[in-house]
């Protein structure tokens, strides 16, 4: 017999499938793999570092840029962070506005993923149909921010500012539109056979092996847990929200896919109950301790000039104490471990990245299968490099 | 049920203090977040026995991450973030340890602690024992030094270039044309030391007297 031998590949850092800068060294016994090994950190740029030598303020801005495709989600789990150990109340129309936008990222985040998984696999019609919506979206993020994807829209206390007029009904209109671009979606990939057999029964992972590899969001709830920090531990306005958890049961490529189309139409149905739900009043919490005073106050009243200067110069004092909070970031549990010791400066800031244990995992999933299923496995686990290097 | 439910997390609490009595530790509720402050010899048998016990079954290890203390004699408190999705709720273990004594993996009872541990290596240079490849993950190849420490400067020690007559990336000390600037904005009232900033001279004089 003859013998064979293992050869190394390098797939990345500059690879179409790589996703970003991800480098795997894989060892092929032919077209299977053997063992992949995933090199990170070539977009490390010491984010957590950086927030320690900011004010509370300055720091939220980092969190745009960790997952640079759901930046509202990564805002909205400083922020709560922040709220805790202030102890501050946001009130309701702040609360609905940041639920508001925080669905919209999630549809932002699917609609890239699903595309760009489909296109790893050979559909390019998605991405072209639906880059379109994303880029509707991402207007909307433009009208209340002003930028289309590094907003630092949210605030420790609820919103930089209230919805610009005329931007509910658009919301709204959008939602009617968007539900047929799913359809037109579920129509072309979920029967269509060549998609079909990329993905399914590829990088399957069991109700316990997904706990165990600590992963989160849409990738658990393929494998069948039942488990959504939306409802489980429900932060801001989503315990007066209806909606539904989608999930799958045998943890593969294609269930993967089918939960984050079912997620996106959950999202649709949250941003309609919040935009009927929204009521008038503040969108942030009118704590001179953490909020800036109106520019009105500033032109007539010393103390409120005073105010504003001190906040953003000296920002504000965070009294000392630890927090975990988590939300859910459309690729999973984004969590904030935020430490402080009084000052205005966060003591230490950890960034629970939910791509993190879920590349990890790469070589548990890919295991044995060719070399063109990992290309599937990696588009299907929704990795954005920006939040695993941080 | 209402997250975080206060009555159910005190419960836990003292569930857990009937139960684990193998080791000495110290159990805080603060903000409805259990704390569980052990010593890092007891580490592995802890995360165990809150993983297998089926009354409170941590599943899901989240995240391990340190806090720096450069004035402690132990100066780094690993913090372990457990959840659990079957019974809602979180801990945290932590245990302090300092550079010279590395604590053991937990890589046998969470197969995701690998990386988490890997970046505590990389980013605080706590080494951990029975660690299946401890590499650095997150910094560059070469990469030299802990950068998550208190005492590691913001700036760095290199910076990275091109240099086009060698062909090839060189490492060289870092050279900042302006300055890094840290501005001391806090409030005279609050922030106060006992000499005040920009205020030197004033002790030059006194020195002479």
């Amino acid at each position: 017999m003859t013998k064979t031998e293992n050869y190394t590949l390098n797939f990345g850092p500059q690879h179409p499938a790589a996703h970003g800068v991800l480098r795997l060294v894989l060892e092929l016994d032919g077209e299977v793999v053997q063992r992949a090994d995933p090199h990170i950190g070539l977009l490390h740029r010491g984010t957590e570092k950086l927030i320690e030598n900011k004010t509370y303020i300055q720091a939220l801005p980092y969190f745009d840029r960790l997952d640079y495709v759901s930046p509202m989600c990564q805002e909205h789990a400083y922020a709560l962070a922040v709220e805790k150990l202030l102890e501050v109340q946001v009130p309701i129309r702040g609360q609905y506005i940041r639920v508001l936008f925080s669905e919209i990222t999630r549809i932002l985040n699917h609609i890239l993923n699903i595309t760009t998984f489909a296109l790893d696999v050979g559909a390019m019609t998605p991405f072209l149909w639906l880059f379109e919506e994303r880029e509707i979206l991402m207007e909307f993020y433009e009208r209340v921010s002003g930028s289309r994807l590094h907003s630092a829209y949210f605030r420790p206390g609820g919103v930089h500012r209230d919805l610009p007029d005329g931007l509910e009904n658009d919301i709204k209109s959008f939602c009617e539109r968007f539900p047929k671009h799913i359809d037109d979606l579920e129509k072309l990939i979920e029967d269509n056979r060549i998609f079909k057999q990329r993905s399914v029964g590829i990088g399957k992972i069991s109700k316990e092996d997904a706990l165990s590899w600590g992963f989160t969001g849409p990738c658990l709830r393929a494998s069948g847990h039942n488990w959504d920090l939306r409802k489980k531990q429900p932060y801001d306005c989503y315990k007066d929200l209806e909606f539904q958890i989608p999930t799958g049961t045998s943890g593969d490529c294609f269930e993967r896919f089918l939960v984050r189309v079912e997620e996106m139409r959950q999202s649709l149905l949250i941003i309609k109950q919040c935009l009927d739900q929204m009521p008038d009043g503040e969108c942030i919490a009118r704590d001179p301790r953490i909020v800036p005073p109106k520019r009105v106050d500033m032109k007539n009243s010393m103390e409120s000039l005073i105010n504003h200067f001190k906040l953003f110069t000296e920002g504000f004092h965070v009294p000392a104490g630890e927090t975990y909070y988590a939300v859910e970031a459309p690729k999973g549990e984004f969590g904030v471990l935020l430490l402080s010791d009084g000052s205005n400066k966060p003591y230490r800031c950890k960034i629970r990245a939910p791509g993190f244990p879920l590349l990890q995992a790469t070589e548990f999933l890919s295991k044995g299968h060719m070399l063109s299923d990992l290309v599937a496995i990696i588009g299907s686990l929704d990795i954005v490099f920006g939040e695993i290097d941080r | 049920m209402s997250y975080p439910n206060k009555r159910f997390i005190e419960d836990l609490v003292d569930l857990i203090k009937s139960l684990m009595n193998f080791c000495e530790y110290e159990i805080t509720n603060e903000k409805n977040e259990i704390n569980i402050l052990i010593k890092k010899e007891d580490l592995v048998s802890t995360l165990m026995f809150l993983k297998d016990n089926p009354s409170i079954s941590m599943e899901s290890l989240i995240d391990i991450t340190a806090i720096d203390y450069p004035g402690n004699e132990k100066r780094f408190t690993l913090v372990y973030n457990l959840l659990s999705i079957s019974k809602n709720f979180r801990i945290k273990v932590k245990t302090k340890t300092n550079e010279d004594n590395p604590v053991c993996s937990v890589t046998e009872v969470f197969p995701c602690a690998n990386w988490y541990e890997r970046e505590v290596w990389d980013l605080f240079g706590i080494r951990f024992l029975g660690h299946p490849d401890l590499r650095r993950i997150l910094t560059d190849y070469d990469f030299d030094g802990h950068p998550l420490r208190k005492d590691f400067p913001l700036t760095g020690f290199t910076q990275v270039r091109f240099d086009d007559e060698l062909g090839k990336v060189v490492n060289e000390p870092v050279k900042l044309d302006q300055e890094f600037r840290n501005f001391d904005n806090l409030s005279p009232w609050e922030g106060m030391s006992k000499y005040l900033p920009g205020d030197e001279k004033s002790n030059i004089s006194n020195d002479k007297d």
